[in-house]
């Protein structure tokens, strides 16, 4: 299957580029730059060197021997993204968009960022290509990730908090296009998903496809066979789509795993797909939205910042329709069991949105045959979660520890 | 047949060398607020308006109207009262009355039923910020056949080519933006501008509005002659904020001003 050979950032009836015209010449640039990078093997080597000697790649695959005992049933194994550089699966696509900025000659960078992990990758990335970096945060996202905030501005990126609606990743977006708007002559606006107008979607998922390539070649070498199949969390979709991208071609079920927050029924979730609550809009791109009545997007609700985003990639969106990713959801509740479990028995520590993918294997190992094969995106670590997973477990010495610090 | 935009703009025109265009945000401060805007426009002389549809999603209004269209939304604004407004908007101004906004509002409801609601206002067409003309043809051209103008948007920085393209798919008037970045910031009227709305002038033969950062006589009177329009967003609402509609109507006046003066100091 090659979801991109039109180049059009046509995905059936999603993707497209809903921009302001004053967007139309940057935006068009980019798609150049990004083709002749694409059609240039060189380009892909030179990322590929960058990515082992500067992260971690390739990540491991680790087999999950005791959580598969305990669970019985299916061969649980977790592709380790959390042990790049900076914690994620984020920083591929950034150290990629970042060689394609200096491609282009910019000297400024701009991203929004939920989580902060990829605000993080960012103002990595640019300090150590010498970018000046900007990073656009909605004010709640500043409040539950103040760590990450810490290391953006050590790494000499300015935080901004966006105060603008729900105060979330869509309103960090929405700033970072008006910022673009005006600044692109020197600026590249490295976006952090497989989201957004085309050629977004499209050149994040070719960046993260090294996730999935590579760990079709290990599982292939490790375990000498492909596995049953693959879960991935889905915020945006792009550690879902780096890992999916592997295996489409094969006999393999994929599975992305959206927040369930408080529950489908409880309408404090951000999930577009498996609730049947989304509907088609356009915000930029056409895809699945959860909006109202009047076509106006909603506040969404997670436990992990980085799930909490009301729209979802247009290709995961077509992929949906067309069967060839199921789509389901993990609640908060289930998500931090996901996490201790998965701490406890492994010494793991997955990031909450990568315990959403965890939780879904988890709930449905037993339906698996001993011995076949499920691997999921451990998409990051979690010790950015440190201040929501203690607070989410009531930890008593963690909360006196803060109160002591506070105090002095 | 009614007459289509473009015949009202050059019947307008044929007594006014610059037109004068307003904008609101419907429900914002509040309808009766709209209302009370509206007669301040109908007062100072205001020539055609345009009813922006608040969204959850502005991306390209700066500050001021982004805040103006969540605060509408948090205070209850529906797509449905924003037509009401319109209808009303056309038994309070002369001038044609546009819907401006963001494709997904007209996605949402349906091209078919949001064009259907749009005639019936009697709206005379529909600016949308983030529909470029490839992908919205078959609204367009829906319009148009409905006898409705869909308006679309140029900007400096894009190539020739680029607005020769989207020249060719205006209807109406071209909305021209003075500068890059979004509404409410700071434009220099200057050389750059002129350029700008000559080259507009070369690819179109449509009206020329101009908008983005007009905020005094000074820039109305720079306007004369260049273009056929100037449209004042950012400004007004900051003055109806500060000193309500009577503020309104003489900043309104005062611009007028700077039409008729504008010829004398070219
Ligand atoms: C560790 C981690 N996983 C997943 C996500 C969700 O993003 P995506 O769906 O694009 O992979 C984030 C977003 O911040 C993240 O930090």
């Amino acid at each position: 299957m090659n979801l991109f050979s039109s180049r059009s950032g046509r995905y059936g009836p999603y993707g497209g580029a809903y921009i302001p015209e004053v967007l139309h010449s940057c935006i068009a640039e980019l798609t150049a730059a990004f083709y002749a990078a694409k059609d240039d093997p060189a380009f892909w080597a030179e990322y590929v060197t960058l990515m082992a000697r500067y992260s971690c790649r390739p990540t491991p695959i680790t087999p999950l021997d005791n959580i598969s005992r305990h669970l019985g049933g299916a061969r649980l194994l977790a592709k380790r993204e959390d042990l790049n550089h900076t914690g994620s699966h984020k920083l591929n696509n950034v150290m990629g968009q970042g060689l394609l900025a200096l491609r282009m000659g910019k000297k400024r960078v701009i991203a929004e960022t939920g989580a902060g992990q990829h605000g993080v990758a960012t103002a990595t990335m640019a300090a150590r290509f010498g970018l000046r970096c900007k990073i656009y945060m909605g004010e709640e996202d500043v409040q539950r990730q103040r760590p990450n905030v810490f290391w953006m501005e050590r790494l000499g990126a300015e935080v901004e908090p966006v105060r603008l609606g729900s105060r979330t990743l869509k309103d960090a977006i929405n700033e970072c296009l008006r910022d673009w708007s005006h600044s692109m002559d020197d600026t590249h606006y490295v976006l952090g998903t497989v989201c957004g107008p085309h050629p977004f979607p499209e050149m994040v998922s070719y960046f993260q496809s090294i996730v999935g390539q590579e760990a079709r070649t290990q599982l292939l070498e490790l375990e000498g066979g492909l596995p049953q199949r693959v879960y991935a969390c889905v915020g945006g979709g792009s550690n879902a789509m780096g890992i999916f991208q592997g295996f489409l071609d094969d006999p393999v079920e994929l599975v992305g795993v959206e927040a369930g927050g408080k529950g489908l029924k409880s309408g404090r979730h951000a999930s577009r797909i498996a609730s049947g609550e989304g509907s088609v809009g356009v915000a930029g791109y056409r895809s699945y939205f959860l909006q109202d009545a009047d076509g106006q997007m909603v506040d969404t609700h997670s436990v992990a910042a980085g799930l909490d985003y009301v729209g979802v990639s247009p290709i995961l969106a077509y992929l949906a329709d067309s069967g060839r990713v199921r789509f389901t959801a993990a609640e908060d509740g289930e998500v931090i069991e996901a996490l201790k479990l998965t701490m406890r028995l492994e010494g793991l520590i997955p990031a909450l949105e990568s315990a959403h993918a965890f939780a879904a294997a988890y709930r449905e190992a037993r339906q698996l045959k001993s011995g076949e094969r499920v691997l999921i995106s451990m998409s990051g670590r979690g010790d950015k979660d440190i201040f929501t997973v203690a607070e989410a477990l009531g930890d008593a010495s963690w909360l006196e520890y803060l109160k002591r610090k506070a105090g002095g | 047949m009614v007459e289509t935009l473009e015949q009202s703009l050059r019947r307008a025109l044929a007594s006014k060398p610059l037109l004068l265009m307003a904008h609101l945000v419907a429900g914002y401060p509040s309808f009766d607020d709209n209302l009370h805007m509206l007669e301040a426009m109908r007062e100072g002389g205001v020539d055609l308006v345009e009813v922006q549809f608040p969204f959850s999603e502005p991306v390209a209004d700066g500050p001021v109207f982004a805040r103006a269209n969540q605060t509408a939304l948090e205070r209850g604004t529906r797509v449905s009262a924003c037509f009401d407004l319109m209808a009303r908007a056309r038994n309070i101004l002369p001038g044609p009355l546009l819907m401006m906004g963001y494709c997904n509002t007209v996605f949402h409801m349906g091209e078919g039923r949001f064009l259907e609601k749009l005639a019936a206002v009697g709206a005379a067409g529909f600016i949308l910020a983030d529909l470029p003309p490839e992908l919205g043809a078959d609204l367009y051209g829906r319009a148009q056949a409905l006898g409705m103008s869909g308006v679309l948007i140029l900007t400096p920085n894009t190539t020739l080519e680029r607005k020769r393209e989207v020249a060719r798919q205006a209807r109406g008037l071209i909305y021209c933006a003075a500068r890059k970045g979004v509404t409410g910031l700071k434009t220099d009227f200057g050389g750059s501008v002129e350029d700008f709305l000559r080259d507009v002038g070369a690819v179109s033969p449509l009206p020329r509005a101009l908008g983005f950062g007009v905020r005094a006589p000074a820039d109305v009177a720079f306007l004369r002659g260049k273009a056929e329009m100037a449209v004042v967003g950012t400004a007004a609402l900051e003055t109806y904020e500060r000193g309500g509609a009577r503020a309104l109507a003489d900043f309104y006046r005062r611009l007028q001003e700077g039409v008729l003066t504008g010829g004398r100091e070219a």
